[in-house]
C-alpha cells in the first residue's frame, strides 16, 4: 500500500533576485512498512524533501498524496493535524522540551490529538517502556544522556502510532556506539511493521535501511533496494 | 469533554507548566500589573472614601432640611448681582414666618461670624460663631459629650451662653471641665452650657460643627455684627423627607407674602436644600474619579505594555519550543491559546498580589480616610487584570501562532 506518493515535486526559494531550486523535480513512492534512507551531500535538497514529506512545508510545484489525500494544498491547521496523527519526527538535536520530564515530552503529541489525561499517561508510559526508558520517566532532558534523549524522542514519535516515522540525522549528535544502539532500535521498530524514513549523509547509517534514495542537486540520483524486506532481525545486526 | 473545554484545560496546564518553569521571569512580569492593580484599587478605594466623607458631611445637614436664604447656594443661572440686590432676610422675617408656617417641625434663624475665642491663656483663632435659637438643635443631628443646647429662655432672653464644638473644646480645655466655664469672645464672657461630641464632618471645612460655637442669635447682633447689614438664614426642618416639597411650597408662599411680592414678581429669596450641595459634591467627586482613574489607568497601561514586551521576548526565546510543538501537531489555535492563557494567568496572579497589597495599604489609608476595599472593586480588579493579560498577550501570542515550523525548529 502506498503511503507516500509524490509526483514531480519542486521547491523553489527566492533568494534576492535569484531563484534557488532546492528540489528540482522529484517523484517518489514509499509503501507501508518500508525502511527508506534518503542520502545526499549538504545542499542536495534532502532536508527540503524531508520537510515536505513531514508536512512541515509545502512544495512549490507538484503533487503530494499522503495515504491517498493530497496534502500539497492544505492549510497550516490541516497540515498540523496530519503531522499530529500520521507522522512521528525524530530530530538530530532531539528537540525535547527542556523543562519538561520525559513522560510529559512523550505525552505532548497526544495532548494536541485530544487524548484524555489518563489515557495519555498510559500510552506515554508504554512508549517509554518500549524504548527501554521505564526508569527514566520523571527525568528532564538535561538529566539524560544523548542516547536516552533520542530514545525519548523516538518514544514521542511512536506514541501516536503514526503512519510514518521521519528521522532526520538521528545519530548526528551521538557517538558511534550510542548511534548504533539507536539504529538497532529503529531496526526493531521497523521490524514491527512501522514505515521509517531516515535522512542521513552517513553511509554506514543508511546501510541499516532496506532502500536507499540518493539525492543530488535537487534530483533523485539513485533509488535502490539494498536489502530484502522482512529480513530476520538479529541482535548482531549493528555489527554490519 | 467537549473539544473546547479540553483545549482550555490543556492550555491551562501547559501555561502553568511554562510559568512554573520560568518563575523569575513570571514574577518580574507580574510586577507591572501588581503596581497597576494596586494603584487602581487604592485609588478607587480612596475615591470611595472621599465620597463617603462628603456624603456623611452632607447628611449632617439633614436630608429633610430647607434653608431660606437671600442667596442661592448652588447657583448656576441667576447673576450674582441680582442675588446681592435682594432685600436682606431679617429677624422680623423669621418671626413672621415662624408665626405663619404650620408644616415645619423646627425653625431656626442663623447668622454667623468669625471670631477668636479665648479661655485663660488659650486661644482658638477665627472660628465660626453661629448665632441661632434653641430650636436649632432640632434641625440637626448634633449629639453632646456634656451639657445641652441652650434652651428657649436663654435663647429668647439673649443670655450669654455658648455650646462649643468638639475640637474647640479639645483646644481650649485640653483637660476637660469645660462645662460651666466662661470663654471670652471680643472681651465678652460666655458661659459654656454644652460640649458637642465629635461629628467628624471634616470635609465641611469651617462648616464642620466640630469647629463651631453656637450662641443665641441676639448676642451675635449685639456684640459682633450689625443686624441691619446682615442677612440671616432660616433653617427649616420638615416632618420627614416626604413633606419636604410641601414644606418648601408653604415656605415660598409665606415668604412671598412677608416680602410683599406681587403675583408678577419673582422670588427675592431662595429655598436651599442639601440636594443642591449633593449635586455639587457629586460633580466634584466625579472629576476626582475621572482624574484619579485616568492616572492609575496609565500605571496599568504601562504594566500592560511591560507584559506585552516580556511576552514578545518570551515568544522569541521559545521559538524552538513553538517549532517543536507545531512539528508534533499543535495547531495555530493551540499556540495562540497557550500564550494568551499564559499572559492572562500571569496578569491574574499579578492582579491578586496587587489586590492583596491594596487591601493592606488601604488599612493604612483608613487611618486618615475611613474606607475599605469594596467587593465590587475586587471583582473589577480581577476582571481588569484578566482582560489586560488577554489584550497585552494577544499580539505576542498571534506572532507565535504564525511562526513557520521549519524556521522555528532551525532557530537556536
Amino acid at each position: 500500500m502506498n503511503i507516500i506518493n509524490i509526483e514531480h515535486i519542486a521547491k523553489i526559494y527566492q533568494v534576492g533576485s535569484e531563484e534557488v531550486h532546492a528540489l528540482a523535480d522529484v517523484s517518489l513512492r514509499i509503501d507501508k512498512g518500508e525502511y527508506v534512507a534518503i542520502m545526499g551531500p549538504s545542499g542536495s535538497g534532502k532536508s527540503t524533501l524531508m520537510n515536505i514529506l513531514g508536512c512541515l512545508d509545502t512544495p512549490t510545484k507538484g503533487v503530494y498524496n499522503f495515504k491517498g489525500t493530497s496534502v500539497s494544498q492544505m492549510n497550516d491547521n490541516e497540515l498540523a493535524s496530519i503531522r499530529n496523527k500520521e507522522i512521528g519526527f525524530v530530530f538530530q538535536t532531539f528537540n525535547l522540551l527542556p523543562r519538561s520530564d520525559a513522560l510529559h515530552n512523550v505525552e505532548l503529541p497526544l495532548i494536541y490529538a485530544g487524548v484524555s489525561s489518563f489515557e495519555r499517561k498510559e500510552r506515554a508510559r508504554a512508549a517509554l517502556e518500549h524504548v527501554g526508558l521505564a526508569d527514566r520517566m520523571t527525568h528532564k532532558p538535561n538529566e539524560l544522556s544523548g542516547g536516552q534523549r533520542q530514545r525519548v524522542a523516538i518514544a514521542r514519535a511512536l506514541v501516536t502510532s503514526p503512519s510514518i516515522i521521519l528521522a532526520d540525522e538521528p545519530t548526528g549528535n551521538l557517538d558511534t556506539k550510542t548511534g548504533e544502539d539507536i539504529m538497532s532500535l529503529f531496526l526493531e521498530i521497523s521490524g514491527q511493521g512501522n514505515t521509517i524514513i531516515l535522512v542521513t549523509h552517513e553511509e554506514y547509517i543508511a546501510e541499516h535501511a532496506e532502500r536507499i534514495i540518493r539525492l543530488r542537486d535537487g534530483l533523485i540520483e539513485n533509488d535502490e533496494i539494498v536489502k530484502e524486506r522482512f529480513a530476520p532481525i538479529k541482535n548482531g545486526a549493528s555489527k554490519m | 469533554m467537549s473539544p473546547i473545554l479540553f483545549e482550555l484545560k490543556e492550555g491551562l496546564a501547559i501555561s502553568l507548566r511554562a510559568i512554573r518553569a520560568n518563575k523569575a521571569r513570571a514574577i518580574l512580569t507580574t510586577l507591572g500589573i501588581v503596581i497597576g492593580i494596586t494603584s487602581v484599587v487604592l485609588m478607587s478605594t480612596a475615591i470611595k472614601g472621599i465620597d463617603n466623607a462628603f456624603q456623611t458631611g452632607v447628611s449632617s445637614l439633614g436630608s429633610d432640611n430647607l434653608y431660606i436664604d437671600k442667596w442661592e447656594w448652588f447657583n448656576n443661572d441667576i447673576p450674582w448681582w441680582e442675588l446681592r440686590n435682594r432685600k436682606n432676610l431679617r429677624l422680623d422675617d423669621y418671626e413672621k414666618y415662624r408665626e405663619l408656617a404650620l408644616l415645619p417641625t423646627a425653625i431656626a434663624p442663623t447668622v454667623w461670624s468669625n471670631q477668636t475665642v479665648k479661655y485663660k491663656d488659650r486661644t482658638v483663632e477665627l472660628i465660626m460663631v453661629q448665632g441661632t435659637n434653641h430650636d436649632y438643635i432640632n434641625t440637626t443631628n448634633l449629639t453632646f459629650n456634656e451639657g445641652r443646647f441652650f434652651n428657649e429662655y436663654e435663647s429668647n432672653g439673649g443670655r450669654q451662653v455658648v455650646v462649643i464644638g468638639f475640637e474647640i473644646a479639645k483646644n481650649l480645655f485640653p483637660r476637660g471641665n469645660a462645662l460651666g466655664e466662661d470663654v471670652k469672645i471680643r472681651g465678652h464672657k460666655f458661659k459654656v452650657v454644652g460640649i458637642l461630641s465629635e461629628q467628624g464632618s471634616w470635609v465641611m471645612g469651617q462648616f464642620n460643627p466640630d469647629k463651631q460655637i453656637f450662641m443665641p442669635i441676639q448676642n451675635v447682633f449685639k456684640y459682633f455684627q450689625n443686624e441691619f447689614f446682615r442677612s440671616i438664614t432660616i433653617n427649616v426642618k420638615a416632618q420627614n423627607s416626604l413633606m419636604v416639597e410641601a414644606t418648601k411650597e408653604e415656605a415660598i408662599g409665606i415668604m412671598r407674602k412677608i416680602r410683599g411680592l406681587k403675583y408678577n414678581q419673582i422670588n427675592d429669596f431662595s429655598i436651599n436644600q442639601q440636594e443642591g450641595l449633593l449635586n455639587t459634591i457629586n460633580e466634584t467627586v466625579g472629576v476626582i474619579q475621572i482624574a484619579g482613574l485616568f492616572i492609575t489607568g496609565l500605571a496599568l497601561f504601562v504594566g500592560a505594555v511591560g507584559i506585552m514586551n516580556i511576552m514578545f521576548v518570551s515568544v522569541k526565546e521559545r521559538t524552538k519550543e513553538i517549532g517543536i510543538r507545531k512539528a508534533i501537531g499543535a495547531k495555530r489555535r493551540s499556540i495562540l491559546g497557550q500564550f494568551l492563557t499564559e499572559s492572562a494567568i500571569i496578569c491574574l496572579i499579578g492582579g491578586l498580589i496587587g489586590l492583596l497589597l491594596a487591601v493592606i495599604l488601604s488599612m493604612i489609608v483608613n487611618q486618615f480616610l475611613p474606607t475599605s476595599v469594596q467587593a465590587e472593586t475586587v471583582v473589577l480588579a480581577i476582571f481588569i487584570s484578566l482582560i489586560t493579560g488577554v489584550i497585552s498577550g494577544f499580539a505576542p501570542a498571534f506572532t507565535a501562532s504564525k511562526l513557520d515550523p521549519v524556521e522555528a525548529l532551525r532557530y537556536e
